[in-house]
């Protein structure tokens, strides 16, 4: 079977990862457990925002904007209407991908820099709305809680590390099984070309509106998805888990990882959440590392750590200095 | 009325607060097309700078030399120093990047503002610092029923003073038409004759200085700094760039007024809470229905 | 103005050849009318009148800056007309935008290639077939065997028109990586893939040296027997000649001339067109 067409050969690294994902839990103490909980969350935003990013080529620096939609979704209509956290997930998911909508379609047709500010506003908007606390709801700079923990029905209960873990990696997996079958659609082809040449890929047929928005509302439910399991585990919600420099945090994942490359934002999301528990005992030099490596990162490897790879094994653009794109 | 035109006076001086930070914002973009997410923190690193000078040095310029020496030293030091570290910043890690595309750009300049903002938090600490009072002017005014400071006096000449001083380069000399120049098509400029790398040395070292500036005179204005305080300027300012015309000079300056005066308005009369949404809703809109700004030229994407 | 008498009948035989073409019954498969486009003051066209019948090949000349792009940029829906009309198989395309007008049967190439540097041939080609195809969203996303066997016949499709125009060997290559010349042809089965009636070329032939020009040539003629109708924009005159069944000359945004290739070399306001301006002209 040729290389492009066998699934699995493809995307090996994946399902490395997935497999080690599935045992590692059962070797670490519960903080560690947490970790890569967290883990977990930024690679579901991560794969979120590289529908909008790295596929499209969409500058969204207010990502988190929307999960902090279906977080207070949930937070809200849980502890208010006490519905439980598993049928709020879909809920959360709806109301981010319809806000997405509403706000995106006036805005879907800026220019790449433009929809970046516009997109950094929005997101800045939602947390100052949600600190004022309006109309009372949203609990102001406190936020919400006393939020429920996922139940599955009878005994099920998600109220450990270890089960949080796997509803977070299980919902990634799902997640990266539709989002691989998207890059191998014609759906995934248009986005790609849209990021290519808009022009281009108008002229040859493709709505792009239409595209540019769909990669919106997805990543937006995605979001919210990941807004209500984190609410759920938490318990509580509050403005400033929701802030820019976070959306700041997803844009990097997903360029360090490697624009559209899901292997790529997996990688991106580790380094981001592992990253400071790892330099922890570096304590306030932490972040200035940070910083540091990221400007390294982009000087050294443009491309990112796992460039999206396309057609015949491209062993020479893991290496050259120019980026991939042609932004 | 007496309150509106206190307003009015308070906007116009975060208005030149605005107006000198944008201006960096609007040179780097104008030219290199690169949105310089460091450029608020430089900003705040001027306010840090000129704090330092005036209060961990015990005031030792102020009480020797007097307040205006102190103010002067304060600003000099901060735009020195601040431009400087402008130059640093675009030779260190903007530079090398160029080749490679906008995208990685946007993630180095994010790289550098988080590394600026924690330095500054690591070199001053964590909570707030404060301008102490006898290194600022205090005497204030009160004219036909309307309240206003020295301070405010000092700010709004020094702020005029510089931007007309700017507009004078930008628009009057050949330099400043270099400039402009490579803001419409920097290649093409460099086609021309123009030198780039002086364009971009001007851009990368007046455009912080002013920053520096207006950090020193923020410090004096509010007393209190923080070093988060250069992101929530940073985003404002890189609002009135776009209001005023993104890559327009004169336009960051009418932007950054606009902005102030706006924002104390609606801080007024609509509501304090919500004043910081209200000043990205204009920023939205701004984009939505007028994306080249009040001043900004139509450039038509040649298919 | 004519100082030859052989110049006179000449004249005669122009206007037989249109008042020919007028004559015939033929379906016309494009026509602006009165089309005017301006970029602030600047009228880029102005009141254009262009007719293009199904099953031939008519070529669009004129010197640069005449406004030939922007003819084509109207009738593909980039631009909307200021003035004028333009009108496909019967049907009245104003407003509608470029995506909606391939679907309607027009497709097209860029003077600057604009090719999806970054995927594969076999994709861009793929790419092109995106409005013959349906299966959306969330037949995507579960991958089910409706989606799987669309995307197989895409591929068999795009496979089969590489083959067409010589690029099979490089189906995995990267757009960007393959040669200038085989990039044109690369963009020109991207516009086949959307099975179109009307194929607009905006100067395929730039930048091919003498050999390849003629292999496009016999290409474009080639394609004639698949029902396609073909309009060029193009400066090298022996493309023009060699292929074209019609030729409509642009000046200024205005047509100057129009008629079969032999009377428009000629002609002697379109050699005044070309050499009259500051650019040669490759007469």
């Amino acid at each position: 079977m040729k290389l492009n067409e066998n699934i699995i050969l493809k995307n090996w690294f994946i399902f490395v990862v997935m497999a080690l994902l599935a045992v590692s839990p059962f070797m670490m103490n519960n903080y560690w457990i947490d970790v890569f909980f967290f883990f977990g969350i930024y690679a579901l935003l991560g794969l979120s925002l590289n529908l909008v990013l790295g596929e499209v080529g969409l500058f969204d620096l207010g990502h988190m904007g929307f999960m902090a939609i279906g977080a207070y979704t949930t937070a809200i209509l849980n502890t208010h209407f006490g519905i439980p956290i598993i049928f709020l997930m879909p809920v959360s998911a709806l109301t981010a991908a319809g806000f997405a909508w509403l706000v995106c379609s006036p805005i879907i047709h800026l220019r790449g820099d433009y929809l970046c500010i516009v997109t950094i506003g929005m997101g800045e908007i939602i947390r100052l709305i949600l600190i004022n606390n309006p109309f009372g709801i949203t609990g102001g700079p406190n936020g919400v809680f006393g939020i429920d923990f996922l139940s599955l029905g009878g005994p099920l209960i998600i109220d450990s590390s270890i089960e949080s873990y796997f509803v977070i990696w299980i919902v990634v997996g799902l997640t990266i099984f539709a989002l691989i079958n998207l890059q191998r659609s014609r759906v995934g082809r248009a986005w790609n070309c849209i990021r290519e040449d808009e022009i281009a890929a108008e002229s040859t047929g493709i709505d792009v509106r239409y595209y540019k928005l769909l990669a919106f509302v997805l990543g937006a439910g995605l979001a919210g998805v990941a807004g209500n399991i984190y609410a759920s585990k938490l318990m509580i919600v509050s403005p400033e888990s929701f802030s820019f420099m976070e959306s700041c945090m997803l844009f990097c994942i997903v360029l360090i990882g490697g624009m559209g490359s899901i292997p790529g934002v997996i990688i991106g999301s580790a380094a981001v959440s592992l990253f400071p528990e790892i330099f922890r005992a570096f304590a306030k030099y932490r972040m200035l590392i940070f910083g540091a490596a990221m400007v390294i990162m982009m000087i050294f490897r443009p491309g990112g750590i796992w460039p999206r790879k396309r057609g015949s094994l491209e062993f020479k653009s893991l290496l050259t200095k120019a980026g991939e794109d042609n932004v | 009325m007496r309150i509106f035109l206190e307003q009015m006076l308070n906007g116009l001086t975060i208005g030149s607060f605005y107006a000198l930070i944008a201006l960096g914002y609007s040179m780097v973009y104008g030219v290199m097309k690169l949105i310089n997410f460091a450029h608020g923190d430089l900003f705040t690193l001027g306010s840090y700078l000129g704090f330092t000078l005036l209060v961990w040095g015990n005031a030792y310029v102020t009480s020797h030399l007097g307040l205006a020496a102190g103010m002067i030293a304060a600003m000099l030091i901060a735009a020195i120093g601040i431009g400087t570290a402008g130059i640093i910043v675009e030779r260190i890690a903007y530079r090398p990047i160029y080749p490679a595309g906008r995208l990685p750009a946007v993630v180095s300049a994010l790289g550098v503002s988080i590394f600026l903002q924690n330095m500054i938090m690591v070199i001053w600490g964590p909570r707030y610092q404060a301008y102490s009072v006898n290194v600022v002017p205090t005497v204030h005014f009160e004219m036909g029923g309307i309240h206003f400071t020295l301070l405010q006096i000092i700010i709004l000449i020094l702020s005029f003073i510089l931007l007309a001083l700017l507009y004078y380069i930008i628009q009057k000399t050949t330099f400043g038409s270099a400039i402009r120049a490579s803001a419409l098509d920097r290649d093409t400029a460099a086609l021309m004759g123009i030198n780039i790398n002086t364009v971009i040395f001007f851009i990368f070292t007046l455009g912080p200085a002013l920053g520096g500036i207006a950090g020193v005179m923020v410090g004096m204005y509010y007393r209190q700094i923080s070093f988060t305080m250069g992101w929530n300027y940073g985003l404002k300012a890189f609002t009135a760039t776009i209001l005023g015309g993104i890559g327009n000079i004169p336009g960051a300056m009418v932007g950054g007024l606009l902005l102030g005066i706006f924002e104390m308005l609606g801080s007024a009369y609509v509501s304090t809470a919500y004043k910081d949404v209200f000043v990205f809703l204009v920023l939205i809109l701004v984009l939505i229905f007028r994306p080249r700004g009040l001043l900004g030229e139509k450039v038509a994407e040649k298919v | 103005m004519f100082k030859d008498s052989n110049l006179n009948t000449e004249k005669l035989v122009e206007s037989k050849a249109v008042k020919k073409r007028i004559n015939m019954v033929q379906e016309v498969v494009l026509e602006t009318q009165k089309l005017t486009k301006k970029f602030g003051g600047l009228i880029a066209v102005n009141n254009f009148d262009l007719k293009v019948n199904r099953g031939e090949i008519s070529s669009l000349i004129g010197p640069n800056g005449a406004g030939k792009t922007t003819v084509f940029n109207v009738i593909t829906g980039l631009y909307q007309a200021d003035g004028g009309k333009v009108i496909f198989k019967g049907e009245d395309l104003g407003g509608k935008k470029p995506h909606g007008i391939v679907t309607k049967g027009i497709a097209r190439t860029f003077q600057n290639i604009r090719l999806f540097s970054n995927m594969t041939c076999l994709e861009n080609v793929m790419a092109g077939q995106h409005c013959c195809s349906k299966e959306g969203t969330w037949s995507s996303i579960f991958g089910t065997s409706y989606q799987k066997k669309e995307e197989s016949e895409i591929r068999k499709i795009a496979k089969r028109l590489l083959q067409q125009v010589g690029l099979w060997k490089f189906e995995d290559e990267l757009a960007k990586n393959i040669a200038y010349g085989n990039q044109r042809m690369l963009e020109i089965a991207r516009a086949l893939a959307s099975n179109p009636d009307l194929l607009i070329l905006d100067e395929p032939s730039s930048g091919l040296n003498d050999k390849e020009s003629e292999d496009l040539m016999n290409f474009l003629k080639g394609l004639l027997k698949e029902n396609l109708t073909i309009l060029l924009i193009e400066h090298h005159m022996n493309v023009v000649m060699g292929i074209s069944d019609w030729v409509t000359v642009m000046d200024e945004g205005k047509k100057i001339a129009e008629g079969v290739p032999e009377d428009i070399y000629r002609n002697p306001l379109v050699i005044e067109a070309y050499l009259g301006k500051e650019e040669e002209g490759e007469i």
